[in-house]
């Protein structure tokens, strides 16, 4: 960083809105102050499960506005939480108890912090004389959880939980947004806690870039306007400080194509003549088109993960690279940029804007249209139900207006391709982990979040059984959550695989022994119906649409064996897409996973 | 000496050695954390020093000496910096430091070894900090290369332990270490 960009000193960090007096009024136990700090961040929902060394937390709960939400199994109240979070900006908490309680979030930990989501997890913990010597459901939950999260906090002292909680706030969700865990003894929280609510946080490690170096921008600027094929090639980073609208500023004065990731959907709206949709490994044939031939590419708020990039030494050769990240551990991690921008992504772009002007790339983006027109998305329309057929359905009958999450796998890039994403934190999916399960809790945490928004949850029948103990969780609060299973009785993504590079040698993948899920879901009092005729789509969508009493289910019945093109495999070269059932065997993947 | 010392350093490992510098906050864990960050990318660390930075406890100062290759020696630096108690972490190598290590020696000897030996530790300024009767231990500071040559010469006798601090540094004038 160059010293004109002097980092922002942290202590300047706001005060959180709620404002109570800053002295409790009367002795309170550790775990009072806890909920109170909760209260002054803002919260509204906490996700828990509740267990012998949390019973404080709990307790303490019960006299505060804030609702609990009781889940079925904690790694749903993780995943709720996070899509909570996505969905609203706003840090998701999770509450659980000690032990296997905490072992439980290792999971959603991990997804919030690949993908960058704030998240707050208090665990309960055996009383602190007892740490470290096997006792009832202790265990060292710090120390399992150091690397899935952005930062924690194991709290010996109860006052010292009003710093720690405003800490872990502040941390959660500023920067690069992740998890934060506070693990808490059970005689802490039951202990007086006599130490004031603070404001300010004292954290000289931390330091968070805000607005860009000056002369960086200059820099890319200057490239910028050399560029005759550019591309915008924005992230996640884009979705968290809301940069899309300053970024299709950008397209359009340049005239520029934008791609996008698989978490960057939503931040510029997908129906825009200037976007090519998600590149990368399932990513459309014109995006990656645009990508391997572009001159000139700006990562906004991206990593350049093995799914965007495939072959390093074959990505973008020649073309000018430009990243802006908040991150600065990004810089030079995969890729090293020509010019590396230091900042949040909205902010760099807005102050890049007056810097730059329309480029001459007319050519370019007439090359483009002809990709689009040569290698459009497609699928069978015939044949029978095809999994492409419904999401496409789904798109046409209101999709758009959607909060969609999904889970992982076969049906996630057909949604990713198909439900064109035109509105910021309206897509939810798990990236970085790749987490099966994630979809359903996201959804029920993103339509709390989001009452007056219809939240469908596109999921396959593999994922969906991972986390489907929170159909309860749905029913019992009557969430108007729309489940649209996508179910070819298969692990899909891992059929697929074997099929193009295992010879067909198919290994654990069939999932025989699937339950009925429409009765499934009448077990629960959930309404559902099944699809299993492309001529039933269109109705049963359009009945989940409009369904408002509580949750609903739709079972779609897809063809068994249908694979996801585009695809570019694992390491391998942009220039070896392959967009249709390939005739001959391929070689076998020398990427990661 | 002199061809000892180079076949001392010829011995080194080819992998550049790297010292770096870490100020932290004294909170619980950051160890942990810091070691997570080299563990998970394959990186060797070869010494690790902590101290106190300031009377008052609030950081701490860690001296890191590592191999491996520099562009994973980036990443890990970054990575370490970006962790929330870690104020800066700092990759001191070709820089002007002043640069210390100490070293304690436990030789098994008879009486008519010491004196030999002795002559050797006062040669490299070494000093004798405990006396036995079939036993001495010398105490040698000093830059890691020197505490190299003065090992290998003590080879020929018999080393029982051996232990050494890590190596320490801090940059000369007024920059930061």
């Amino acid at each position: 960083m160059a010293s004109s960009h002097a980092p922002r000193p942290l202590a300047s960090v706001p005060p959180s809105p709620a404002k109570p007096a800053p002295v409790p009024a009367k002795a309170q136990t550790g775990a009072e102050a806890l909920i109170r700090c909760l209260e002054r961040e803002g919260v509204e929902y906490v996700f828990g499960l509740s267990g012998g060394a949390a019973m404080p937390i709990f307790d303490a709960l019960v006299d505060s506005k804030i609702k609990l939400i009781l889940v079925r199994h904690e790694q749903g109240a993780t995943h709720m939480a996070d899509g909570y979070a996505r969905s609203t900006g706003k840090p998701g908490v999770v509450l659980v108890t000690s032990g296997p309680g905490a072992t439980n979030t290792v999971t959603g930990l991990l997804t919030a912090l690949m993908d960058s989501c704030p998240m707050i997890v208090l665990t309960g913990q055996t009383i602190s004389p007892m740490l470290g010597k096997d006792a009832f459901q202790e265990a060292d939950v710090t120390g399992i959880t150091y690397p899935v999260v952005k930062h924690s906090y194991l709290v010996k002292n109860p006052n010292d939980i009003p710093r720690v909680t405003r800490e872990a706030f502040h941390l959660a969700n500023s920067g690069r947004p992740g998890p934060v865990l506070i693990d808490l003894p059970k005689d802490v929280t039951s202990a007086p806690c006599t130490a004031p609510f603070v404001d300010e946080v004292d954290l000289p490690g931390y330091r968070v870039p805000g607005h860009p170096d000056p002369d960086a921008l200059k820099k890319a600027a200057a490239l910028i306007a050399k560029s005759r094929k550019p591309v915008l090639y924005v992230g996640q980073g884009a979705v968290i400080s809301g940069a899309g609208p300053a970024i299709m500023k950008l397209a359009e004065k340049l005239q520029a194509p934008i791609v996008n990731t698989l978490l960057g959907k939503g931040a510029c709206a997908e129906d825009h003549p200037l976007h090519q949709g998600m590149l990368g490994m399932h990513g459309t044939a014109y995006a990656n088109k645009t990508v391997t031939d572009c001159d000139m590419i700006m990562a906004i708020g991206a990593r350049w993960d093995d799914r965007i990039t495939g072959k390093l030494s074959e990505f973008c050769v020649g073309a000018t690279k430009i990243h802006v990240d908040i991150d600065t551990a990004e810089f030079n991690k995969i890729v090293r940029p020509d010019v590396s921008i230091a900042a949040d992504a909205k902010l760099a772009i807005e102050d890049l804007l007056p810097l730059v002007d329309k480029l001459d790339s007319a050519d370019w983006l007439k090359q483009i249209g002809d990709w689009r027109k040569q290698f459009p998305l497609k699928y069978a329309k015939r044949g029978g139900l095809r999994a492409q057929h419904v999401l496409d359905r789904l798109d046409e009958l209101g999709g758009r207006d959607c909060i969609l999450t999904t889970d992982v796998g076969q049906h996630q890039m057909w949604a990713a391709q198909f439900c064109l994403t035109t509105k910021n934190r309206h897509w939810l999916s798990s990236g970085g982990a790749g987490t099966m399960g994630y979809g359903f809790p996201a959804a029920i945490g993103a339509q709390f979040a989001n009452p007056g928004k219809k939240v469908w949850c596109i999921v396959g029948d593999g994922g969906f059984q991972m986390t489907m103990c929170e159909l309860a969780t749905a029913a019992l609060h009557k969430l108007p959550v729309k489940i649209l299973i996508i179910n070819n009785a298969y692990l899909g993504m891992v059929r697929q695989w074997q099929e193009l590079f295992f010879e067909n040698r198919l290994s654990g993948v069939d999932l025989e022994g699937n339950p009925d899920f429409v009765k499934l879901a009448g077990a629960y009092g959930i309404k559902a119906w099944r699809i299993k005729r492309p001529a039933e789509v269109d109705r049963v969508l359009k009945a989940a649409m409009d369904w408002n009493d509580g949750p609903c289910l739709v079972d779609a019945e897809v063809m068994k064996e249908d694979n996801v093109f585009p695809m570019i495999a694992a390491g391998a070269a942009r220039r070896d897409m392959i967009i249709e059932r390939p005739k001959q065997k391929m070689a076998k993947p020398e990427g990661s996973t | 000496m002199s061809a000892t010392a180079a076949a001392a350093i010829s011995a080194a490992p080819t992998a550049p050695v790297h010292t770096i510098s870490i100020l932290v906050r004294n909170k619980p864990g950051v160890l942990v954390r810091i070691a997570l960050v080299f563990a998970r990318r394959g990186y060797n660390i070869e010494s690790l020093v902590v101290s106190t930075d300031v009377a008052d406890g609030e950081f701490s100062r860690m001296t890191i000496t590592c191999s491996g290759d520099p562009v994973t020696l980036e990443q890990i630096i970054k990575q370490v910096t970006k962790l929330i108690d870690v104020v800066h972490a700092f990759d001191h190598t070709g820089q002007a430091v002043y640069e210390t290590e100490v070293g304690l020696v436990k030789l098994k000897c008879a009486i008519t070894e010491r004196t030999e030996i002795l002559q050797i530790a006062e040669l490299y300024s070494a000093k004798v900090v405990d006396y036995g009767v079939d036993s001495l231990i010398v105490r040698i500071v000093g830059a890691k290369e020197k505490l190299d040559v003065f090992l290998d010469l003590l080879r020929t006798y018999q080393i029982v332990e051996l232990v050494r601090s890590g190596k320490v540094i801090m940059t000369r004038g007024l920059g930061t270490t």
